[in-house]
């Protein structure tokens, strides 16, 4: 049974020693929902994301990611998830479709789907020419679609992007939003983690985290109205400012 | 099962299309064995010495010819006093004088009981030592000769044998001490390099995402490597006959099992580095200076263990590689069985499976 919901938190907790990483956070998020998941460096955002994926094990409270308990179902969840990095994660020494196989094969793909998926994507990203070039000699546009992409390719039901249009420029990043809103009008749930305001823009919804815990979290159109501002930018400055920690 | 081949398979393609690594790889015992075997010998051959006969009788006359003929000597020139012998020196052209007194057959035909005396250049005390030794067997060998024609039954011969190595040479020690080098430096270094990589390049978040067992990570990493370092074995084994001419005297087979072994304890000494440091550069220096050093100091294949003070002989046991080199000496040289060294085995093994359990403590911290 599938729950509505592709990610409950309640009161989830990471506790290191006595700093409190992530301190009682709750939210939820909706199949298909583009969540921005905002906050300063150090504000616990990574960490909130490890318990999510099934890397870090909760101090306390609650988390079910895709229908799956953070504490028990770890296995489950991983199964059910994709994840991309800010660092692309591609092997920049294999081909571009040695690293679809690659990552498709550990999803314990079958040849005839990988083969079928395979197909897919080179069409859709319009990487005909290049399928048999290794990825390191692409441009850093191309190797980040191609990286979300991979992410996708195993139809997770929830993607976990940390930061991922680092360091590439405003028409790429376009490009690659356009690529996320085909994953979620496909009913992939996407939890995205973004320095660029602008970004935050293109969310359905966004949370801001300050010293471990949410302070905010709404549609960006009415977080605006509520702080009184003009962009996400601001919203942003007058949450972060009241910020204790330094960012690491 | 497929996952497991799947990600063997990407291993091998990054150290195939790694042509820097594949050098060091298959070009590094290769070097190694031309160096160890022809370059940096420590037989001393054609030593220039000179020779003082105040005697001039027979025997003396036997025993420089004996002398001169030898490989490892070549007569400078023979003086009439032993006050030269000190200027020869200061000179340095020379690294051993012998002295044979005035009356030399005349107290072996008599007392049965000549001396000679043996003047070795000390600076260099292992060459000395060498020299001294090729000088006494010599002299050992012309006594026996005396022995024989004179037919002298109470006499007590000495008998000094080299064993398994009677001509000295130096290939013995050191086939075995390159083999645990090479099989160090590229299972350590590589393993750990290859791990520490995909945490650079951020893969290994990827893959710890992935519904991917991390033990399994750890083994497909493993496998490439251990092939690869079979490999290495085979091609030492192969120059070392085929090249050098010192033929495996034990079983094969049991010298592959125990290097296997040592393959495998390296392969997880590179787990422990790689799970204890972030970035490529730091886990090669480790490897280097942590792993290699260690083994080339304290393994017994460049200086001898039982020379060492008794706190660096005691560092030595935990020093894997020590091991290896004395279970391959005993296998491939002096021909031994199972039986032999299974202690060192055990050893070995024991080591090994520390080195495991601490490594996939560690990395399973890391996850949590």
């Amino acid at each position: 049974m599938i729950p509505a919901k592709s990610i409950i938190c309640k009161n989830l907790t990471k506790q290191f020693g006595d700093f409190m990483a992530v301190n009682h956070i709750s939210f939820e998020v909706n199949p298909g929902e583009i969540f921005g998941f905002l906050g300063a460096n150090g504000a616990g955002k990574t960490t909130a994301m490890r318990m999510l994926c099934g890397l870090s094990i909760p101090t306390s409270g609650e988390a079910m990611v895709a229908g799956f308990d953070v504490f028990k179902q770890t296995e489950k969840i991983k199964k059910n998830i994709g994840y991309m990095s800010q660092k692309f994660s591609l092997y920049e020494d294999l081909t571009v479709l040695e690293n679809i196989r690659f990552y498709g094969g550990i999803y314990g793909l079958t040849n005839q789907q990988l083969k079928d998926k395979t197909e897919e994507l080179i069409q859709q990203l319009g990487m005909q020419t290049e399928a048999k070039k290794l990825v390191g000699s692409l441009p850093l546009g191309w190797k980040q679609k191609l990286s979300f992409s991979v992410a996708v390719l195993h139809q997770p039901k929830v993607v976990f992007l940390d930061e991922p249009t680092g360091g590439v420029d405003p028409i790429t990043r376009r490009q690659f939003w356009d690529l996320i809103y085909d994953a979620a009008n496909a009913g992939v749930t996407i939890f995205v983690t973004t320095h660029y305001m602008d970004e935050a823009e293109y969310c359905n919804r966004i949370s801001i985290m300050v010293d471990g815990a949410i302070q905010a979290l709404d549609t960006p159109h009415n977080l605006k109205q509520k702080y009184a501002a003009t962009s996400m930018d601001e919203v942003f400055y007058q949450l972060a400012r009241g910020a204790k920690r330094a960012a690491d | 099962m497929k996952q497991f081949l799947i990600f063997v398979r990407k291993e091998f393609a990054h150290v195939l299309r790694d042509r820097k690594t594949l050098l060091i790889l298959f070009g590094l015992p290769v070097v190694l064995i031309i160096i160890f075997g022809f370059a940096l010998t420590n037989e001393i051959k054609n030593t220039k010495i000179i020779i003082v006969d105040y005697a001039k009788d027979l025997a003396t006359q036997k025993l420089i010819n004996k002398i001169e003929s030898s490989p490892y000597f070549e007569l400078e020139k023979s003086i009439r006093s032993h006050q030269e012998i000190e200027a020869a020196f200061r000179e340095g052209k020379i690294k051993l004088a012998v002295v044979f007194p005035a009356n030399f057959n005349t107290d072996l035909a008599h007392l049965h009981q000549a001396q000679l005396q043996i003047i070795a250049d000390a600076s260099d005390p292992n060459t000395a030592n060498t020299l001294t030794n090729y000088l006494t067997m010599i002299v050992l060998d012309y006594q026996a000769e005396l022995m024989q024609a004179n037919q002298v039954p109470y006499r007590i011969i000495p008998e000094t044998r080299m064993l398994y190595n009677p001509q000295l040479k130096g290939a013995p020690n050191f086939v075995p001490g390159v083999m645990a080098l090479v099989l160090m430096l590229v299972c350590v270094m590589m393993t750990s390099i290859s791990i520490v990589k995909e945490k650079e390049l951020g893969t290994m978040e990827i893959l710890l995402v992935s519904p991917f067992r991390p033990i399994l990570v750890i083994l497909a990493k493993a496998v490439p490597y251990l092939l690869l370092s079979l490999l290495n074995v085979i091609t030492i084994l192969l120059l070392s006959v085929f090249v050098l001419g010192l033929p495996i005297k034990g079983s094969i087979l049991l010298l592959f099992a125990e290097s296997t072994l040592f393959i495998i304890t390296s392969l997880a000494l590179g787990l422990l580095i790689s799970v204890r440091t972030e970035s490529q550069q730091t886990a090669m220096l480790i490897s280097l200076m942590g792993m290699l050093l260690p083994t080339i100091l304290f393994s017994g294949f460049m200086f001898p263990i039982e020379n060492m003070p008794l706190p660096l002989q005691l560092i030595s046991n935990v020093v894997p590689s020590k091991w290896y080199y004395q279970i391959v000496k005993a296998v491939m040289i002096k021909g031994l069985g199972f039986s032999a060294i299974w202690q060192e085995t055990l050893i070995l093994a024991g080591i090994t499976i520390f080195l495991i359990l601490v490594s996939l403590k560690n990395f399973k911290i890391r996850l949590a």
